[in-house]
């Protein structure tokens, strides 16, 4: 039982930093059709941030780099879809060779600034140690993921700029007639569905080292939950965030690692012979 | 106000459109006609700048938009509903309304105006847009046009599909809002809405204009020959 409490946080953390990934993934793919391989980078590249940050801030350094990698890797995104993106909306295969190749580049350029080897973030102070079988750098990265999704949510439905968001990705050609400037609101969530991915890496920096191969191990995962919890769906993609933490993490605890794979692929393929448009669809008369 | 010159459009290879031409003057209402798959889509899809116009300009009020994007478009003052009464379908009814508002950049009263047009609209505006019915999303659909105060209003077979009791409070509101001095550029199917409702009528035939008059001549022989399926 003990056991058992003990890989409970664990999954937790893990399932919240998939969301923080996935947000950004889901938003991408739900609204312009893109699936970003190189997401992972960006993922990499907060990580890192945070790494650079660590001399200079101190203390500090988790609350300032949080900040400062969202808008790192939310630049990258930026500049990711005005030079090349853009140019291949609706040719979802060449967009996916694109950014593959976009993402092994990055993966190179990590090498050559920073070296092969991993490095290691050290955890502030405040942050070791913990209560009971639940340790305070899990449970910063939960409270973080919890705060992003109440931020996104807001954002969405209670902003100007979250509402037009809504409405391109529900109807595009509709938006376009309306007035909104479509490419405008593609490029905000380039930004923060990339930016998103950098908090993400900020936050894989408490749990574990550091390394240019970082973004490889969660982009699958990630892809694993927008696909589980349906495009662009918040709801769906925070159940299937939790949903995919625990079942690897215990997957993990009772068999091995690569096992532990094969029973969440097994897992998810059997989910999706049900429900092959993910948990939640984006649902109305006009659109059957 | 708005002119066509020599429109030639087309998705991919498959030209749509062969050198159309038309004019709606400030408050007037013109008529596109034809039978199914003629390209009055086409026609209105290129006006709006959806699809790109292969040859031809597209001048309103002066300007040439034959370049401008659609949400460029709108704020000169053209507004679009398009064929099959679409909405944003997990926005409210108000949230459709805001968001067009907002994207269009006029004052909060736009939308009390549009609202007054459809007071079926205001008991339901909490309610998720993808609920409603088609009729109630038709005219959703135009009010969420209005918000933008247009001057030239676009309508693609607006009572396509729906209820009898809400076409004749949609055909009265083309009928007051064409009063009020707007202009309006409509595609219908219904000869005899046609002949109520336009100033001046023109009938597409495989791209081409075939026809084109006053509605008074609508009435002839030659024109049942052509609109017949």
């Amino acid at each position: 039982m003990e056991a058992f409490l003990n890989q409970l946080p664990i999954g937790l953390s893990i399932g919240a930093v998939l969301l923080l990934i996935a947000l950004g993934l889901t938003f991408t793919f739900g609204q312009m059709g893109v699936i970003n391989m190189a997401h992972g980078e960006f993922i990499m590249a907060g990580a890192y941030t945070a790494y650079l940050l660590q001399d200079l801030t101190g203390r500090m350094a988790v609350i300032v780099a949080l900040p400062v990698a969202f808008l790192v890797a939310g630049l990258m995104g930026l500049i990711l879809e005005r030079t090349a993106i853009r140019h291949f909306y609706g040719r979802p295969l060449d967009t996916l060779l694109l950014t593959w190749g976009v993402s092994l580049v990055l993966q190179q350029l990590a090498r050559d600034l920073f070296g092969a080897p991993n490095v290691q973030v050290q955890a502030p102070t405040w942050l070791q140690g913990g209560i009971g079988p639940l340790p305070y750098n899990r449970l910063f990265i939960f409270a973080l993921a919890l705060a992003t999704v109440v931020g996104i949510w807001a954002y969405m439905n209670r902003t100007g700029q979250g509402r037009r968001m809504q409405a391109v990705m529900q109807n595009r050609q509709l938006a376009a007639v309306s007035g909104i400037n479509t490419g405008q609101v593609d490029q905000r969530t380039f930004f923060i569905g990339s930016g998103l991915a950098g908090v993400a890496g900020v936050a894989l920096t408490l749990i574990g080292p550091v390394g240019p191969a970082l973004g490889t191990y969660y982009i699958v995962d990630a892809f694993l939950v927008v696909v589980a919890g349906g495009l662009g769906q918040l709801r769906g993609a925070v159940i299937a965030a939790a949903g995919l933490g625990l079942l690897n993490s215990y997957a993990e605890f009772w068999s091995d690692a690569s096992l532990a794979k094969v029973i969440v692929f097994a897992a998810i393929v059997a989910f999706l012979q049900f429900r092959p448009q993910g948990l939640f669809v984006l649902r109305s008369r006009a659109l059957t | 106000m708005l002119s066509v010159n020599n429109l030639d459009a087309g998705y991919g290879r498959a030209r749509v459109l062969f050198g159309v031409s038309l004019e709606v003057e400030p408050a007037q209402l013109v008529c596109v006609m034809g039978r199914n798959g003629v390209g009055k889509t086409t026609l209105l899809n290129t006006v709006m700048g959806v699809l790109p116009a292969t040859a031809g300009s597209v001048t309103f009020e002066g300007r040439d938009v034959t370049r401008l994007p659609p949400h460029e478009r709108v704020r000169l003052g053209m507004a679009y509903v398009p064929q099959g009464h679409e909405s944003f379908p997990q926005l409210s009814v108000l949230g459709n309304l805001q968001v067009t508002l907002e994207a269009s950049g006029g004052p909060q009263e736009a939308l009390e105006e549009a609202l007054e047009t459809f007071p079926r609209l205001k008991p339901l505006l909490k309610r998720r847009a993808g609920f409603l019915s088609g009729g109630q999303q038709q005219q959703l659909a135009i009010a969420r046009a209005l918000v933008t105060r247009p001057k030239l209003l676009i309508l693609d077979e607006p009572t396509e599909g729906i209820q009898p009791s809400i076409i004749i409070e949609i055909e009265e509101a083309i009928e007051r809002l064409h009063a009020s001095g707007l202009s309006l550029l409509l595609v219908e199917q219904y000869l005899d809405l046609a002949l109520r409702l336009a100033d001046r009528f023109l009938i597409l035939d495989a791209g081409h204009v075939v026809h084109s008059g006053a509605a008074e001549e609508l009435r002839g022989e030659e024109i049942h020959r052509l609109l017949a399926v």
